[in-house]
């Protein structure tokens, strides 16, 4: 233990750490910059120089969330998205995983490859537009479900997760005379319940977060999710703050889209929080279904 | 006589193969019940694009009827389009936009969560570690419709990025960072690298874990520095993980994004910001040129499956070990 190795090792720690702290700097303080804006007075943002914390403290940019009808309808479309996606993924991924995960089934290599195949090669969007065109899915709730209910990832992780589990498991039911269903349902199933209940986390978050089919693929207005408003809003803002600061706007009209701002803040935090609230319990498992996928996929 | 008893056996048994074949599957025709539904999803999400790209050789215009209708009823017009798309001024432009945003991308980003988990390694498990690691996936799970919106306001004229340069006397006028077309492609960049610098360093991070203990124990007895080690043993043992992954970044590389360049952009940084998947979706959905944006799309498709077969080849080589 020589001393200049000891006092290296403090400056190396050193840098470390202030590595450390300046990468959780730069990913937290983006949000707890977008939380002060919305927790702040709007006549008051407009002043400015709001970075650690709210100067007038009001709640009033959430109250009017909460009477908005655009956001609130938004909000309501985008969980339902949510709660009716991701479980019917999860059904439509397992039943497929199980049957792959047989390797004595007729024809395992084909199908496998049909659908690895659409990972590698894709029609591109045009095509696909005129496909959901084409079964009559533009437009309607139901192009946010049909077109998502399939993952070829998804579906390699949960099928490996099957075939490590011992041959004995199916054995005893195989024995009582269960069908490949029954097993399926009644073994199979509840021993997965941990990688179900991490893709079926991860669709939840794909659902959540989805924009672009609400954006491009309806029109009615009560069908737009929260993601695609936030998008109308944030393509509002980009055009104001353009013309404020080359200083074409009144005051009063500044003041507008200040207040607007705040109010832009206040749906973007409430886009993040079920985010926040979710992803740290997913941690454990997509360590392992990266690696996975990265090596096999 | 005896020839006409020895004929029919070898069809006999090629029949009870086969009755065998059909047996099996019908045995197994609950786990083909099971397969149909994911089955008719990618059938139809999947195959019915791929189908579709036959629009790329035609002038297809919607008409009256189906998409089916005047799918087979639009003039065959070959490759023109395709013609059309390097003729134009527009295919040095989009291609230029797409690699370099996708190289400049991969410029930062790549060595970023290499760096981020060596670091992370360095420091002895606990809440500070957790902590920071958990915050740091944070922004690989948000939309970029929330990044692209935390993004514009802290670039804003009035946002945190340019106070902080003004407080510091950097400059003594806000930048106005979304407005200027040469600042783009470092802003996609540097977007990139922070929405997935944390989660991309987990694949490294697990790659750490699984170095022998014994190879660190040795080199302290050698009275190595810690960063010594770091150096000699912890990077050494990333080079597999890292040959694998800066080959399947090149395979990737005309996938330069949509949505962050979509919700970033405005018409004045246009001529920087407009890449491959962008310029489908102006050209192809917004101005209704169908057969020229599947022209363009097919363009994408098809250099891309090249690159990924043929860099999936040169991994095998390198490797020994196949991406799928």
């Amino acid at each position: 233990m020589s001393l200049v190795r000891r006092s290296e090792d403090r400056i190396f720690m050193a840098f470390v750490y202030a590595f450390l702290v300046f990468v959780f700097l730069i990913t937290f303080y983006p949000f707890w910059n977008i939380l002060v804006l919305s927790l702040n007075s709007a006549d008051d943002a407009v002043k400015g120089g709001l970075y650690l914390w709210p100067r007038s403290f009001s709640l009033q940019s959430y109250q009017e969330i909460l009477k908005d009808q655009e956001i609130l309808n938004g909000i309501k479309v985008t969980l339902m998205r949510t709660a009716i996606g991701a479980p019917l993924t999860v059904l439509v991924i397992s039943l497929l995983a199980f049957a792959l995960s047989k390797k004595d089934l007729v024809g395992n290599k084909l199908i496998s490859l049909f659908f690895i195949f659409t990972m590698y090669f894709g029609g591109g969007l045009i095509p696909y537009y005129m496909i959901l065109k084409s079964v009559h899915l533009i437009d309607t709730f139901a192009v946010y479900i049909f077109p998502n209910l399939m993952n070829v990832f998804f579906v390699i992780i949960v099928r490996s997760f099957m075939q490590e589990l011992p041959a004995e498991v199916e054995e005893s039911a195989k024995i009582d005379g269960a069908n490949d269903f029954q097993i399926y349902a009644r073994v199979v199933l509840p021993i997965c319940v941990p990688v179900l209940v991490t893709i079926g986390l991860f669709s939840a978050i794909n659902q959540w977060n989805a924009w672009f089919d609400s954006y491009v693929f309806t029109y009615k207005s009560e069908l737009k999710t929260l993601q695609a408003v936030l998008v109308k809003i944030l393509n509002q803002y980009q055009t104001q703050d353009f013309t404020s600061s080359s200083g074409q706007l009144a005051d009063s009209a500044k003041r507008m889209a200040v207040s607007s701002e705040t109010i832009r803040m206040a749906a973007t935090m409430v886009a993040t929080l079920p985010i926040v609230l979710v992803y740290p319990f997913l941690q454990r498992y997509f360590v392992k279904g990266m690696t996975l996928g990265a090596v096999k996929s | 006589m005896e020839a006409y008893l020895e004929k029919p056996q070898p069809p006999a048994i090629a029949t009870s193969r086969k009755t065998g074949k059909w047996k099996k599957i019908k045995q197994q025709k609950i786990l083909y019940l099971m397969i149909l539904p994911a089955f008719l999803c990618t059938l139809v999400f999947a195959y019915g694009p791929m189908f579709g790209l036959y629009m790329a050789f035609t002038n297809y215009s919607p008409g009256g009827g189906s998409f089916f209708e005047s799918f087979f009823r639009s003039e065959f017009v070959g490759t023109q389009w395709f013609r059309y798309f390097f003729d134009n001024g527009d295919f040095y432009k989009i291609m230029r936009n797409t690699l370099a945003q996708s190289l400049l991308s991969l410029l930062i980003g790549f060595p970023a969560p290499i760096l981020l988990a060596l670091l992370i390694n360095e420091v002895s498990g606990g809440l500070f570690k957790r902590f920071v690691q958990t915050v740091s996936y944070l922004p690989h799970f948000i939309s970029w419709v929330i990044a692209a919106n935390i993004i514009v306001t802290l670039l804003s004229s009035q946002g945190a990025i340019n106070e902080l340069l003004m407080a510091l006397h950097l400059i003594d006028k806000p930048i106005q960072f979304l407005q200027n077309g040469h600042a783009f492609w470092g802003i996609i960049a540097v977007s990139n690298t922070w929405k997935d610098m944390g989660f991309n360093a987990i694949i490294y991070l697990a790659a750490i874990a699984g170095i022998n203990p014994e190879l660190y124990e040795a080199a302290r007895v050698d009275g190595a520095s810690r960063w010594r080690q770091m150096w000699n043993i912890t990077l050494p043992s990333l080079k597999p993980t890292i040959v694998i992954l800066s080959i399947l970044a090149v395979g990737n590389v005309l996938n330069a994004g949509f949505d962050q360049q979509y919700l970033l952009q405005n018409t004045t940084v246009l001529e920087y910001s407009d890449v491959i998947d962008t310029y489908t979706y102006r050209y192809g959905l917004q101005n209704g040129m169908f057969s020229y944006g599947a022209a363009v799309g097919l363009f994408k498709s098809v250099i891309a499956f090249i690159l990924v077969v043929a860099v999936n080849a040169w991994s095998r080589k390198v490797n020994q070990q196949s991406l799928y």
